[in-house]
């Protein structure tokens, strides 16, 4: 496996609540699973992926996690055209077309 | 409890306890007065972080497809307030200058936020300006680690503008982890529902006022507001008042999402919509101080004449008429007050005006392409053209077949202000309430003392 190096941008991830510490007042598929916790910063010190560590935030506070990913990449993006979107114009122009011509 | 009374006061420098007075009532202006800061100064701090004087303008082509659809003499003109223009691109940037601001005059290092919404972004782009560091606690993922793609994009944009951005799996328990960061910084708390988070708004109900006098020589007749959390609506609605448009009539409205529970896992991802909906609109309506500081400053019975909602379709439908139509392309979640004044225009007069006041930025993950592929593919919801009256939230999405289809649906104020009543009065003796007491409940329900004693009678 790799060694990420320290100081290199990571995420980490980490159970805030295990299941059976959550909330009380909340749906039965929320309560059956655990709550948690995801952040980016600096590796403090060269690690693997799995292993636990330390990050330092962009704003300097230290973090501890599971390493998960070294500077993941932003996944969301604009989708698929839509094709019942493309008639839009159309549909709200031959009304005002329709109206005029009355 | 006590401890959490005791982090919020350290993280506020409000104390909360100097606007009580008997039993369930407060003195809810002496709050906005005293905790916050007059409308002046308010403008001078917004005008030093590139927040307010956004354009005001006239949607002609989406009007005129209003005007096709109302019968003689009907059809009001829509109007828009370009809120996107604000620095990080929604009306939140105006919320979030005043509690930046203010932490920084009162020398806290950093400031804290827990919200998924535009209001992270604005948080710590004003922070920026002001020279704090900023962290945004936000609700992201479901358990199979599918982030809702607006959420994802609004983690990007915070971490671009330098926040510590804290993702959560879903659940209410975000609040706890807030809580711990608030203790651990000492920063202040950057609450949505702070007096000066409603005052940030106050500028955007004035401005309105101001620009419409300005161009066409009068006051809206109405204002179309997204509710949610109840900070929008309170904060345009006084602001309104302010500017002398006093009988404007205040229109609150939020995307229908009923059936869909916020807290469930398994819901998370099967709504298209993470704010503007009914899932805060309507507790947030009725039981206004469950939020995150003692009192909260964001009041929506106060202020409202009139609720409506509308499907998640219907504004996706007018989003993309907003870009087809008018050249611009926002939202869609700050389209929701659009495709309900597309309705609403119809039953009213030609001669007047009803002003939707905002809207906000678009981009990856936001985007109606974005929102339908996910909801479509990763969440197994139908999407298809149709009447909106078929939606079913959570497991299918109606595109209307036409605009004419575009129709909201009222609430009934009167269910919400006697549900309002109902919280406020639970655990005291209804027989024992004083004058004051009863007068606070009509205020808050902008209601009158003898609607508060039927409501009364009729709980007992």
């Amino acid at each position: 496996m790799n060694l990420i190096k320290k100081g290199s941008w990571v995420q980490i991830e980490k159970i805030v609540l295990k299941v059976g510490e959550r909330a009380d007042n909340i749906p039965e598929e929320t309560k059956n699973v655990p709550l948690k916790l995801f952040q980016k910063g600096y590796l403090q010190a060269d690690a693997q992926i799995g292993e636990k560590v330390t990050i330092r935030t962009i704003i300097g506070r230290n973090i501890e996690g599971e390493l998960i990913a070294e500077n993941p990449k932003y996944s969301h993006d604009f989708g698929r055209p839509i094709p019942e979107f493309l008639s839009v114009a159309k549909e709200f122009r031959e009304l005002a077309k329709y109206k005029e011509g009355n | 409890m006590r401890k959490k009374n005791k982090i919020m006061k350290m993280a506020l420098g409000i104390d909360y306890e100097e606007f009580e007075e008997d039993g369930i009532s407060f003195n809810y202006e002496k709050l906005m007065e005293k905790a916050s800061y007059p409308l002046e100064k308010i403008r001078a701090i917004q005008s030093e972080t590139k927040v307010g004087n956004t354009p005001l303008f006239e949607l002609r082509n989406i009007n005129k497809a209003v005007r096709a659809l109302s019968s003689p003499g009907k059809g009001a003109r829509i109007f828009l307030k370009d809120e996107a223009a604000n620095a990080s691109g929604s009306f939140k940037a105006r919320r979030a200058s005043v509690s930046v601001f203010h932490a920084q005059e009162k020398g806290y290092k950093g400031v804290v936020a827990a919200t998924s919404g535009n209001y992270g972004a604005a948080v710590a782009s004003q922070a920026n300006m002001r020279n704090l560091k900023s962290i945004i606690v936000q609700e992201v993922f479901d358990s199979r680690g599918y982030g809702q793609p607006e959420i994802l994009e609004k983690g990007r944009k915070c971490e671009t503008y330098g926040a510590e951005v804290i993702q959560l799996t879903v659940g209410p328990e975000l609040f706890y982890v807030f809580l711990k960061v608030l203790e651990e910084t000492g920063y202040f708390n950057a609450s949505l529902y702070t007096p000066f988070a409603i005052a940030g708004i106050e500028t955007l109900g004035y401005e309105i006022a101001e620009q419409l006098q300005k161009s066409e020589g009068k006051y809206p007749d109405a204002v179309v507001i997204t509710n949610a959390g109840g900070g929008n609506v309170t904060g345009t609605a006084r602001g309104l008042i302010k500017a002398g448009s006093t009988n404007t009539k205040i229109i609150g409205t939020s995307v229908d999402l009923k059936g869909l529970h916020m807290a469930s896992d398994r819901d998370f991802n099967r709504k298209s919509f993470t704010t503007g909906h009914t899932g805060f609109g309507v507790p947030f309506t009725t039981q206004p101080d469950r939020a995150d500081v003692p009192r909260n400053a964001a009041r929506t019975l106060r202020y409202i004449d009139r609720y409506v909602t509308i499907s998640q379709g219907e504004v996706f439908y007018i989003t993309e008429a907003l870009s087809q139509l008018e050249g611009i392309e926002r939202g869609p979640a700050g389209n929701i007050s659009l495709a309900a004044a597309f309705s609403i225009a119809q039953e009213m007069r030609e001669d007047e005006i009803i002003v939707v006041q905002e809207t906000e930025y678009t981009g990856a993950g936001k985007h109606v392409t974005a929102q339908m592929t996910f909801a479509r593919e990763e969440n197994g919801i139908e999407v298809k053209k149709g009447n909106p009256e078929e939606q079913i939230p959570g497991k299918n999405i109606v595109i209307p077949e036409s605009p004419a289809l575009i129709k909201v649906k009222e609430l009934d104020l009167n269910e919400l202000r006697t549900s309002y009543i109902q919280k406020q009065v639970s655990g005291t003796e209804i027989d024992k309430l004083s004058e004051r007491e009863l007068k606070f409940l009509a205020n808050e329900t902008k209601s009158s003392v003898n609607f508060i004693k039927e409501v009364l009678l009729n709980l007992k």
